[in-house]
């Protein structure tokens, strides 16, 4: 079926070189950073984690959400959702591949990587989150892959996948809990230090994925023959609703424990991200916009009349899918490291190479997307689907 | 024509007896003396947990910038602030970015957050106090490690693997001490002098103070302690006849976040 991906319109040849474009900028700066090393970022002894981590924690709620649509197609029987379960488990795979090139683009020692296996360290969270997302990537590629397949040939797919696409239900929410785990259990990083991180990575994710799913799919209505169905996009558009209500909501839960209690070490992280302390305040105006339209887009989905509207419910979803990556893409890292555990104010900002190297790896992601999803469309479209 | 296969073979182990001669060798020509070169080493500083206690009463502030002169040389770790060429020099902002550090000063409020008081007494509140890894008892540095790159001996000292690190951080963010650098760069422009017995290091991995684990194995003392003239204090924790427990129990003292339940090795006598 790969042969599809290979023969296109001149539109898609035109996207997949500008993609190609961003890749080979990525590559240079990418190249750039092995000589010298990852002080070419913005990240510092203080942050010392910065942009490329933060991009792999938001890809990977992106990456869990394809198991909204398919457990209600599998557990569930939902039949409308058949037609786009391969839409949510290819952006699964272009998301997963997504974070792990984030994870070796932060590597200081990426010759060395291999190391995590030959010394495999179980009590390490970072070792269960390499084992996560490769399983969960294989899982994608090959339920994705097969099924489509079988469509193709307009057959049952075979029995053996069935297994394979259970467990790949629970495995989607693992791979987000397991990269909260990273974060929620460090002691004295205050802001991690919290049980909500995971069901808070979860809500986000449930609600950013699915949207940017909405997105794809009025896109793939538009440029192809392939329509994905107005039913599954009210149907995913309610998801959304459901998930970013949650998600506002612990995100109040995890405000009033903070300033009820009073505890100086998870109030100072708050206070650095919505106010500034000694005047260092660079994310308060990204955070402050991310909570309120993260509320409104809450509010707005809500209403039946704008998220029956597709104009209005992509706009919206667009918002959902900005807000949240503020929030877990900007204010998550650097949150955590500032203040510093000798509550001083050291502030992060990335840096030009280290933005085009993060455009890079978001090129390779939405690169693999798009021949995936050419393949998918070009096999939807001759089946007449 | 070059030799067959079983000639190499011959040769070889002819060459491999001789390899193994080379002792005997010695014996005929200087008897004596190759057992009297290892007998020599001294024996090297063993425990069965080690400690470290801060007098901070006896330890004023130039003798402890020479501790950490003294450590940063032997270590080769590199001071930004100052290039070997002055064509390296980095910005003020790419200063602090890059800083490795193995031991260092800092204010009370900021080695023990949470600890200082409005009306503390003057005298601690402009104290510098000397800051290091605290060996914990329960790192969390080695719990998050994905590689075994850090890890605790028997003995408490919590070392670094710079060879296996693949300078993923995760160190970084799990140390509530701050006591780990990164190397963002090569810092060998920024090494003064480079000392033979400790090497240097390349970008990209992790590195802190190991309680001079180099210095303990040649029967040294760390080479801070060395410095102090007696104000920081080594020895075995499990040990009741040794000097920090000593100290301990004739002082107060306090450890540095001591409710996050890491079990800090180094202790300050205020």
């Amino acid at each position: 079926m790969l042969e599809y991906a290979l023969i296109g319109s001149r539109r898609y040849y035109a996207l997949v070189g500008v993609l190609l474009l961003f890749i080979l900028v990525g590559a240079f700066f990418y190249l750039k950073q092995l000589q010298f090393g990852l002080g070419l970022t913005g990240m510092g002894r203080d942050v010392s984690w910065g942009f490329y981590i933060a991009q792999l924690t938001y890809l990977v709620g992106v990456a869990a959400s394809a198991v909204m649509v398919v457990l209600p197609y599998y557990l569930h029987n939902y039949k409308a959702f058949g037609r786009i379960t391969v839409l949510g488990e290819f952006l699964a795979v272009a998301s997963v591949t997504m974070c792990l090139l984030f994870v070796i683009v932060d590597l200081g020692r990426p010759d060395r990587m291999f190391n995590i296996i030959k010394y495999p360290t179980p009590n390490s969270v970072l070792f269960w989150d390499m084992i996560v997302l490769n399983t969960y990537l294989f899982l994608n590629i090959v339920i994705g892959w097969v099924v489509l397949e079988a469509e193709k040939n307009q057959v049952a797919p075979p029995k053996w996948v069935k297994p394979l696409i259970y467990l790949s239900i629970p495995w989607a929410p693992s791979i987000h809990t397991v990269t909260a785990f990273l974060y929620a259990g460090l002691p004295g990083r205050g802001y991690w230090l919290t049980a909500i991180m995971a069901p808070r990575f979860l809500s986000s994710a449930f609600a950013a994925g699915p949207a940017l799913l909405i997105l794809l799919a009025l896109l793939v209505r538009k440029y192809t023959k392939f329509d994905p169905g107005r039913e599954q996009i009210q149907t995913l558009a309610k998801i959304v609703t459901y998930a970013i209500i949650v998600n506002v909501f612990f995100f109040f839960c995890e405000i009033f424990t903070v300033f009820y209690s009073q505890i100086p070490d998870h109030m100072l992280h708050f206070k650095y991200l919505f106010q500034g302390i000694e005047g260092k305040g660079r994310l308060v105006p990204w955070m402050w916009f991310s909570i309120v339209f993260m509320t409104i887009a809450a509010l707005l989905m809500v209403i039946p009349r704008v998220r029956q509207n597709e104009t209005t419910l992509a706009l919206t979803c667009g918002l959902i899918i900005l807000t949240t990556w503020i929030d877990k893409g900007l204010g998550l890292m650097t949150g955590g490291f500032v203040p510093n555990p000798l509550e001083k104010v050291v502030e992060y900002w990335p840096t030009m190479p280290e933005l085009f190297i993060t455009l890079g790896v978001y090129g390779i992601g939405f690169l693999i997307l798009t021949v995936l999803y050419k393949v998918a469309v070009t096999v939807k479209e001759e089946i007449g689907a | 024509m070059g030799i067959n296969r079983r000639e190499f073979i011959k040769l070889a182990g002819l060459s491999t007896l001789f390899g193994l001669g080379g002792k005997a060798a010695w014996e005929l020509l200087r008897p004596g003396q190759l057992e009297a070169a290892l007998t020599a080493a001294p024996k090297p500083l063993t425990a069965k947990r080690w400690a470290m206690v801060v007098d901070m009463r006896k330890l004023d502030e130039a003798t402890a910038k020479r501790c950490i002169e003294v450590c940063h040389r032997i270590h080769n770790v590199p001071n930004f602030a100052k290039p070997k060429n002055p064509k390296d020099a980095v910005s003020p902002e790419e200063q602090v970015r890059w800083e490795v550090k193995w031991i260092w000063l800092e204010h009370f409020h900021n080695a023990f957050p949470g600890m200082d008081q409005p009306h503390m007494a003057e005298r601690l509140q402009h104290m510098n106090f000397l800051l290091l890894c605290n060996h914990c008892d329960n790192p969390p540095c080695v719990r998050v490690c994905p590689t075994k790159a850090t890890f605790r001996r028997e003995d408490g000292v919590v070392m670094m693997d710079m060879h296996r690190c693949i300078g993923c951080r995760y160190c970084m963010a799990g140390c509530p001490f701050s006591a780990r650098s990164f190397n963002w760069r090569d810092p060998r422009p920024f090494v003064q002098q480079e000392y033979p017995d400790y090497p240097t290091r390349e970008p990209g991995m992790v590195e802190k103070c190991d309680f001079c684990a180099k210095l303990l194995a040649k029967g040294q003392m760390p080479a801070c302690v060395v410095e102090s003239q007696g104000a920081l204090i080594f020895g075995d924790l499990a040990d009741e006849t040794s000097p920090v427990r000593e100290a301990l129990k004739n002082n107060f003292a306090i450890r540095r976040k001591p409710f996050l339940g890491t079990n800090p090795q180094v202790y300050y006598i205020v």
